[in-house]
């Protein structure tokens, strides 16, 4: 177990295209960290730079106390959970197990020993004697988490685990995984984690901090909660939540509080918003989930009118979309409290919450409404 | 046979319609052209082996007064004389000769083309544009022209009558469609396995033995397979480096027969024919699953 560092790591390949422009990530030791972006931002590949899979073209990658930048991977004390499981097909689960221990030169009673122990903490005592080609998905994929658990590595590497796996399996394997972190730190062995998914879900149900990348950059990392209420810019902000938070253009003015003004029309967001800017009025980007966004009739006071353009009912609750001239807007609101009468192109009324708005410069995309929030 | 089962299946106790009776007609007057056609055809097809067979228990005087293949008066003498041959060794000898050169040649390339295409298909090197061309253009070059200077070269280190001759090109990964085969098969195999293995700790060649060797086998049989067939075949290859006849394998000493006897004795070389026929034809159907296996089904599941 151990903490793990990277400090102004870069990626550049052959063709000279950058992936990975000097990132800094401290993970400290049994934290589990997620790596989050859309495809293409190179999380898989600061993950398998990590491994040693992929050369680092600059910066420092630690481990412990050792600098690993050009040690093998099997040097690093990583273990690795790959995508499709990558299972060695040809040898059956009980030697794909102990196949890392085999190649270090441990005695067979030891490898038996620890086998069963992994086996009998990933339940997969039964399945020890089949071929990796007659296990299910959810099998597989909990051999694996067991070839990488039974060498108690420094750092745990996971490159989307989950994403093969149907949604029902992907919720309980989730689980399974966090346990087991829980677990090896109630143990007395903490086990340092590096998770890299696409799923957000995945990524706040199961990461201690968060690490939200974009083209090869480092956008923000913490907590789900501060990652949720403070994003630091407007790609974070857009990017954790669901729906997606409502980022649209507007022009601040402050008088008594924050008065926006979108197509037109302005609404009040009061004082408390107002005193977390630190911004000069102007064009802005307003940001407010979908979920603190108030559905009111039409014409109401300090509230936006808008188009209703469509209505997705969810169950629990509706998706209300919205248009307040070119600016799309979502709202989420409790079935119950819904007006089942609304439809499509009736006009109604938005009511922002102060409180939970955000405001973001313009160019930068930088959260400029976060003055004496802590971080 | 597929036109049968358009038709609606009714129920046990009801009799057939006249259409369903005409539609069962027609379905099994189809089925009858076709498989009559295609055993025809097949028949056409394997005709002379059969002959040859059959050929091989007739006297040498029957073989050319009639064209069946059933021998009148059967007779093994065709195997026991041609056994013997006209030379101090018997047939065994030759076998043994042929044996002595397919398994260390097989066992050569099967090892050289899976490092060679492992190299190729996995790493990046300088120069491996070029080198891979070269694979590919000695793949396209006709065999007949690099013989003479090889035979000039195997001539001038000393090895003419022997059977490095035969074995070395092919333990250097010599055969370029093997290279080129192995390392297609090799493209096909996703690297996670052996990314898992080097997370794991094996080293280079670890990997290859313990990771990359196994996933292969289906593409490692065929390979040998071809080669033993086709070595066991190969004419001029021991024609050209081997000289003294103890050193002759199958594929020389039927050719023997032909030389040394004035009225040659058909039934023997014909016997001997069979007898050569044989081994290709065992490993060819004892390694058919794999081969069918390696072709049908990748060793990974998504």
């Amino acid at each position: 177990m151990a903490e793990l560092q990277l400090k102004g790591v870069e990626k550049t390949y052959g063709n000279g295209f950058k992936a990975v422009h000097g990132i800094n990530l401290d993970v400290k030791e049994g934290e589990f960290m997620v790596l989050v972006g859309p495809s293409g931002c190179a999380k898989s590949t600061t993950l398998r730079m990590i491994a040693g899979l992929e050369t680092v073209t600059g910066g420092e990658i630690r481990i412990g106390d050792n600098v690993v930048n050009d040690l093998v991977p099997g040097k690093r004390g990583i273990a690795m959970v790959f995508q499709n499981y990558a299972l060695y097909p040809h040898m059956k689960v009980r030697r794909n197990l102990g196949f890392g221990l085999q190649l270090r030169g441990k005695p067979k009673d030891e490898i038996a020993t620890a086998t069963g122990e992994v086996s009998e903490i990933l339940e997969i005592e039964k399945l020890l004697d089949r071929l990796p080609k007659q296990l299910s998905g959810g099998q597989a994929q909990r051999v694996a988490v067991g070839r990488a658990l039974i060498k108690h590595p420094d750092v745990f590497l996971f490159d989307e685990p989950l994403s093969n796996l149907d949604a029902k399996l992907r919720a309980a394997m989730r689980v399974r995984i966090t346990d087991l972190h829980k677990r090896l730190k109630a143990e007395g062995r903490p086990a340092t984690v590096v998770y890299v998914t696409h799923d957000q879900v995945e990524a706040m149900t199961m990461g201690d901090r968060i690490c939200v990348m974009k083209d090869g950059h480092i956008m923000q990392v913490a907590d789900p909660v501060t990652l949720y209420e403070r994003p630091a810019n407007a790609f974070v902000a857009g990017f954790i939540g669901m729906p997606e938070m409502n980022l649209v253009p507007a022009v601040l003015t402050r008088g008594l509080g924050a008065q926006l003004t979108l197509d037109g029309q302005t609404v009040d967001a009061g004082d408390e918003l107002a005193r977390r800017l630190y911004i000069q009025d102007g064009p802005v980007t307003l940001g407010i989930r979908p979920q603190h966004l108030g559905v009111v009739p039409a014409g109401s006071p300090n509230s936006l009118t808008g188009t209703v353009t469509n209505i997705e009912f969810m169950g629990h609750e509706v998706n209300l979309h919205a248009k307040v001239g070119n600016a799309a807007f979502v709202a989420v609101v409790p079935s119950e409290a819904f007006d089942r009468s609304t439809q499509r192109g009736d006009r109604v009324g938005l009511t922002v919450s102060g409180s939970h708005a955000h405001v973001f410069d313009v160019s930068s995309g930088e959260n400029v409404s976060l003055k004496g929030a802590l971080n | 046979m597929a036109a049968i089962t358009d038709i609606p299946v009714r129920k046990g106790s009801e009799p057939p319609t006249a259409i369903e009776l005409k539609h069962r007609r027609k379905a099994m007057r189809s089925s009858i052209l076709r498989y009559g056609l295609l055993t025809l055809v097949g028949l056409v097809m394997i005709y002379p082996l059969i002959w040859l067979v059959g050929a091989s228990f007739k006297t040498n005087a029957e073989m050319f007064s009639s064209a069946g293949f059933w021998p009148k008066e059967p007779t093994l003498s065709g195997y026991i004389e041609g056994w013997q041959t006209s030379t101090p060794y018997t047939f065994g000898k030759f076998f043994v000769n042929t044996l002595w050169i397919i398994i260390p040649k097989t066992i050569g390339t099967a090892i050289s083309c899976t490092l060679v295409a492992y190299g190729f298909a996995r790493f990046d090197f300088p120069g491996k544009k070029f080198l891979f061309m070269t694979v590919i253009a000695t793949l396209l070059l006709p065999n007949v022209v690099t013989r003479i200077p090889q035979y000039l070269l195997f001539r001038d280190i000393g090895w003419l009558d022997s059977f490095l001759p035969l074995w070395v090109p092919s333990a250097l990964a010599g055969d370029a469609f093997f290279v080129f085969m192995v390392i297609q098969f090799l493209r096909a195999i996703p690297r996670d396995m052996e990314e898992a293995a080097r997370v794991d700790g094996a080293t280079t060649l670890q990997t290859l033995v313990y990771i990359v060797v196994p996933m292969l086998m289906p593409a490692l049989i065929s390979v040998c397979l071809f080669q033993f067939m086709w070595t066991m075949n190969d004419f001029l290859g021991p024609l050209i480096y081997i000289s003294s006849v103890e050193k002759y394998p199958v594929s020389l000493a039927l050719k023997l027969s032909i030389d040394t006897t004035e009225a040659f004795a058909w039934n023997q070389i014909l016997a001997m024919s069979v007898l050569a026929l044989a081994p290709s034809l065992a490993v060819f159907f004892m390694a058919q699953k794999y081969f069918i296996e390696g072709i049908s089904s990748g060793g990974v599941k998504g």
